[in-house]
């Protein structure tokens, strides 16, 4: 598995040029987001980009955030392959053409 | 401890043999494997039929539950003909069919912290196919404690994820999600809906990478996280790393032995896959049916969606699905009695919660919804 390299200091403006980040919404979640299945933001951090899907989706705070405003503990976030709590959790850096994933956790076996 | 092979068996086993990677000796490792399967549904039907056709010697299976019409869409070690019977027996019947030279155990019991890890303690790993969190915590705790492999694999709709818990050295369940979902916050499949074909594509992970762990071949599927969406036909990988502050399987555990998983998982105790029992005041619903035929006043409300109320529905129901009654409670009458319903009793009872929150004094949740509904009042009514 190739480590996710770092990138050279951005050359870009994401908002200017309007490259995004993806956010990949999961099936269970996505009855809370319209029903989309991926949702595009301009963020310099991850929890930018998940205050901008918050804001544009507001049922799924609830779902990605306990009362205290902290990530819920059964709902992990990665940026590419890697789990932000292994970086710099929320305030880990977003660059354009990242994706970044809610990965759940989920029970079904039957 | 088996040292060759039947006749028989090397026909059977032939296009195993002649892979260099298998051979008579990997075919030996897997004759005298012993892999535990927990649950016989969707995942651990693949598994079954595919590990006994495999030749792993001894699998042992644990289920309690008897063979329904619903589960034929995807548990396809079971027919038809076994709707009624244990899961177990059907299973056995099945995998036998394929490969007789193997031994099945039975276990005829719902794995708890009693008998967890009396019964894990005797194979060489597990195959986790269950449906409930307790269960998924139960199972990779016991791994990590006895040292067994957790092949972990589990669906949703039309997602499924797939890794190896608890193998030397590599992370557990508890390292990629250390708590819970609170009870009701994620729904089962039961509720949720599931792809009859995606568990069959994730059982066939995890018995491939049985196999593998068996032979000692290739890269066993560690400290990696498969995420398959069916509908964009995607696999991603994710990297799982083992947390040194794991209660469980980090460097100073404060879990040394099984606890209570229904309270650590929120549940009140009851059965395992059982839905949580419902807070506050519930209703038959034979009651709910002499109120509609004596005329009682009340606000009768399905929180089902739409093409479930498509396929059955109660009398004299308003339907709001679940997902939008936050934003529709202005629907809701303030001054009648209300009663809840969906399918099986797990939603509606969130549904009463919120309604309660939001002021409804007289809420009461119908128990067993739809389902219990054809069985109690009026079989008409579809169960699905």
């Amino acid at each position: 598995m190739r480590t996710r390299q770092r990138r050279p200091k951005k050359i870009y403006d994401t908002r200017k040029n309007n490259i995004m980040a993806k956010i990949l919404i999961p099936t269970p979640l996505r009855q809370f987001a319209d029903k989309k299945d991926s949702f595009e933001v301009s963020a310099a951090t991850v929890g930018e980009a998940l205050g901008q899907l918050t804001a544009a989706h507001a049922d799924l705070k609830k779902h990605l955030y306990n009362d205290e405003g902290k990530l819920r503990s059964f709902v992990n976030i990665y940026v590419n392959d890697e789990d932000i709590r292994y970086m710099s959790k929320e305030a880990t850096a977003v660059a354009a053409t990242d994706t970044i994933s809610i990965v759940p956790s989920i029970a079904g076996g039957r | 401890m088996f040292t060759e092979l039947s006749k028989e068996e090397y026909q059977r086993y032939s296009r195993h043999l002649i892979l260099p990677e298998v051979g008579v000796e990997g075919q030996l490792k897997l004759k005298n494997a012993k892999v535990l399967l927990v649950g016989t549904g969707g995942l651990g039907a693949p598994l079954g039929l595919y590990l006994a056709a495999a030749g792993v010697g001894k699998i042992g299976l644990v289920d309690f539950d008897i063979v329904d019409y619903s589960n034929l869409q995807r548990q396809i070690i079971h027919g038809t003909k076994d709707v009624g019977r244990k899961k177990l027996d059907s299973a056995a019947d099945s995998m036998l069919d394929i490969n007789p030279h193997m031994e099945i155990v039975k276990h005829d019991v719902a794995l708890t912290s009693e008998n967890a890890m009396d019964i894990i303690k005797d194979y060489d790993m597990v195959a986790d196919g269950t449906d409930n969190f307790p269960t998924r915590y139960l199972v990779n705790d016991a791994c990590v404690l006895l040292k067994k492999p957790n092949l972990y694999g589990s669906i949703f709709r039309f997602e499924g994820q797939a890794t190896v818990f608890a193998y030397p050295g590599g992370p557990c369940y508890r390292c990629l999600y250390p708590e819970p979902p609170p009870p009701g916050l994620v729904p089962s499949c039961a509720e949720g809906g599931v792809l009859g074909i995606l568990p069959g594509i994730i059982g066939v992970m995890q018995a491939t990478e049985t196999v593998k762990l068996i032979l000692g071949i290739g890269e066993p599927l560690v400290g990696r996280l498969i995420l398959f969406d069916a509908l964009a036909m995607k696999f991603r990988e994710l990297k799982l790393r083992r947390n040194p502050e794991c209660p469980v399987c980090g460097d100073h555990p404060t879990v040394t032995k099984l606890i209570d998983y229904q309270e650590f998982c929120g549940i009140p105790h009851a059965a395992p896959g059982l839905e949580p029992v419902a807070q506050g005041t519930e209703i038959e619903p034979a009651e709910v049916k002499a109120k509609l035929d004596r005329g009682d006043k009340f606000f009768f409300l399905d929180v089902r969606e739409p093409h479930e109320f498509k396929i059955a529905s109660l009398p004299g129901t308003t339907l709001i699905p679940l997902g939008e009654l936050g934003k529709r409670l202005a629907e809701v009458p303030q001054d009648t009695p209300i009663i809840v319903h969906c399918k099986s009793g797990g939603r509606s009872a969130k549904a009463c919660d919120l309604l309660r929150q939001s002021g409804y004094k007289d809420v009461l949740n119908m128990k067993g919804g739809t389902l219990l509904w054809s069985d109690k009042v009026d079989a008409s009514v579809a169960k699905y």
